[in-house]
């Protein structure tokens, strides 16, 4: 089944997104659709950044998204209101099919009516090991916070297939102990549950401000993925990043290995193209 | 609330049709469909399970050194293709497969134009789907190939083998002429999904390809064999589309061997009686590849059909097919 990736370039906060929203331009959203469909996404990230709070505007990028692929959505969104609209938006443009929640934390005032919601619309979600006192700095923090997420989904009807927990990667420039807590906190999350819940993380916030971005970006995610993780919302069109992945994939045994392996991998993304 | 925990299988095998009706522009009378599975084998109170296909081998030319006894069920059929293949039918076959082993340089090196008469007589004397094997010469299969496939325009054969060592004309013909293709590797899963990959790349679909991951008798590594074929179906059964392909056992050329199948009865005398110790363990060999993941069973001996189409049926707990067998 492989890792799930999620695509995170439809996003506003990048300038020709947020142009695009603004400008109400399809080509833009469509191409990034469609380069992100080739390059091997599982779903893709849909986030308004700051170019708008206009619900409606969230409704039309979400339309504009789904109408152009079979690739499922990824809702990502901060207030309760915008993914009530976005999931709207998405089961009446595609009907039923798979889409994520992106993103609960532990606090009841979100993680209760977003389960409801992920319930109500059969949808998978992200649930980001924070709360009220803000992000963990350890590790056993992050799985008390993964654990309540965990608990709450499963009472909430959802499979442990659809439950994505984050355990919040943090600026390697800033918080650079952090880098290991996370890494460890993924490795005693596989351990909740036979089989276990997805576990996810928005990936480049680990080379936020460095130097070496892609490098930083894809050495974390190889070494992630040794611990358990098996999601990640990045960058899929980094050609360098995707091969990583798919070597990676071929050194923790998922993938029979075969000396053409990068081609397979490559065609097994373009056969995944709407 | 006690969590569903049971873990779904990601992939499914991929279906493949041999053959083609009128109305699909060939001359079949009926199609035999492999693949499917969404389970291991025979576990259908898990998923669907495809239904494995048998079929019995002719040759293009009087195969010589058969032991009498595999001799005798066919007589003087096995002078002429048409009529072997007419009898294999008659003993309940699902499909022929056509081996020109009378191609091979050693074995009297015959012709493209007569290899392409042979597939042409085979064709209109049985109804059934046709599985179209070269002489294991790879330079002399390039040569015969390409005029064997467009004898056989239009029936949707199975035509192999492709290797990782020479794939690209056999690729390229199945390809125009519409046929489903046999990618064989050595006992080898790394292999098996390069050889797919190699003709995915020529713009060949995986979803058309047979693997056969060569075959062992009973007693001569099969167990290996075995292993390999069980990693490949894990692997296509968790969704990886380079080893989803049903799997081909050439069982008879196999069984029948080895000594176990060829010693007479004067030679070894407590081995028992050839005439049943011979198709049993050939009938033995194919059970064993039943249940890790045969689809395509190539078989030789009416006795041994008869055994494997009944283990089929007692595996699949289907009364009506057990009544037939």
């Amino acid at each position: 089944m492989g890792i799930v990736l999620i695509g995170e370039r439809i996003n506003g906060s990048f300038k020709d997104v947020g142009r695009a929203i603004q400008e109400k331009d399809k080509t833009v959203i469509r191409d990034w659709v469609a380069r992100q469909a080739t390059a091997g996404a599982n779903y893709l990230d849909v986030n308004m950044g700051a170019a708008s709070r206009n619900p409606d505007d969230f409704a039309w990028l979400i339309q504009t998204v789904a109408e152009s692929t079979t690739i499922p959505v990824s809702i990502d969104a901060n207030r309760l209101d915008m993914f009530s609209i976005g999931l709207k938006a998405y089961r009446d443009t595609v009907g039923e099919r798979p889409v994520l929640i992106n993103s609960t934390t532990a606090e009841d005032s979100k993680l209760i009516p977003l389960l409801e919601m992920a319930s109500e619309y059969k949808a998978s979600i992200i649930g980001v090991v924070m709360d009220e006192r803000g992000s963990p700095q350890d590790v056993d923090r992050r799985l008390e916070l993964g654990g309540k997420i965990f608990a709450a989904a499963l009472e909430a009807g959802l499979s442990t297939d659809q439950i994505f927990l984050d355990p919040i990667v943090m600026p390697v420039k800033f918080m650079q102990e952090q880098a290991r807590n996370v890494l460890n906190a993924i490795q005693q999350m596989t351990m909740l549950s036979d089989p276990p819940p997805h576990i996810s993380v928005g990936l480049s916030n680990v080379a936020s401000k460095t130097e070496e971005k892609k490098l930083i970006n894809r050495t974390y995610m190889v070494m992630a993925m040794a611990m358990g993780l098996d999601a990640a919302i990045l960058n899929v069109c980094d050609e360098e990043m995707m091969q990583a992945i798919a070597t990676a994939e071929i050194l923790l045994g998922q993938e029979i290995y075969s000396d053409a392996y990068l081609k397979a991998y490559r065609q097994k993304a373009g056969g995944t193209q709407a | 609330m006690i969590p569903d925990t049971k873990k779904p299988w990601g992939g499914r095998i991929h279906l493949v049709t041999i053959g083609a009706t009128q109305a699909d522009g060939g001359t079949r009378s009926s199609t035999v469909t492999i693949g499917g599975s969404a389970t291991l084998p025979f576990l259908e109170f898990e998923g669907q399970c495809g239904r494995p296909a048998l079929a019995m081998e002719v040759w293009d030319v009087y195969p010589q050194d058969w032991p009498d006894l595999l001799k005798e069920p066919f007589g003087e059929a096995l002078h002429d293709p048409a009529r072997w293949a007419e009898a294999c039918c008659k003993q309940g076959a699902d499909l022929i497969c056509l081996r020109l082993a009378g191609c091979h340089p050693d074995r009297g090196n015959r012709s493209p134009a007569q290899a392409s008469e042979a597939v042409k007589q085979v064709l209109r004397a049985v109804p059934v789907p046709l599985i179209i094997w070269g002489s294991g010469n790879a330079e002399k299969d390039n040569d015969v190939f390409p005029a064997v496939a467009e004898a056989a325009a239009g029936e949707n054969c199975l035509i192999g083998t492709i290797t990782e060592g020479n794939y690209k004309t056999l690729t390229a013909v199945c390809t125009a002429y519409k046929h489903k293709l046999i990618s064989e590797s050595p006992c080898d899963v790394n292999i098996a999904k390069q050889v797919n990959i190699l003709a995915q790349d020529m713009g060949f679909s995986v979803e058309d390809i047979v693997i056969y991951p060569t075959s062992a008798a009973l007693g001569y590594g099969l167990e290996y064999i075995y292993s390999v074929m069980e990693r490949a179906r894990l692997a296509g059964l968790k969704g990886d589309r380079m080893l989803g392909q049903p799997i081909l056992c050439d069982v008879g050329i196999e069984a029948w061997g080895v000594k176990e199948a060829r010693v007479t009865d004067t030679e070894i005398p407590e081995w028992g009686a050839q005439r049943h110790r011979a198709p049993l363990w050939e009938a033995a060999t194919a059970a064993v590849y039943l249940v890790c993941g045969g689809d395509l069973i190539i078989l030789r001996h009416p006795g041994a059909l008869q055994a494997v189409k009944k283990s089929i049926a007692e595996l699949a707990g289907s009364s009506a097919a057990a009544t037939q067998a």
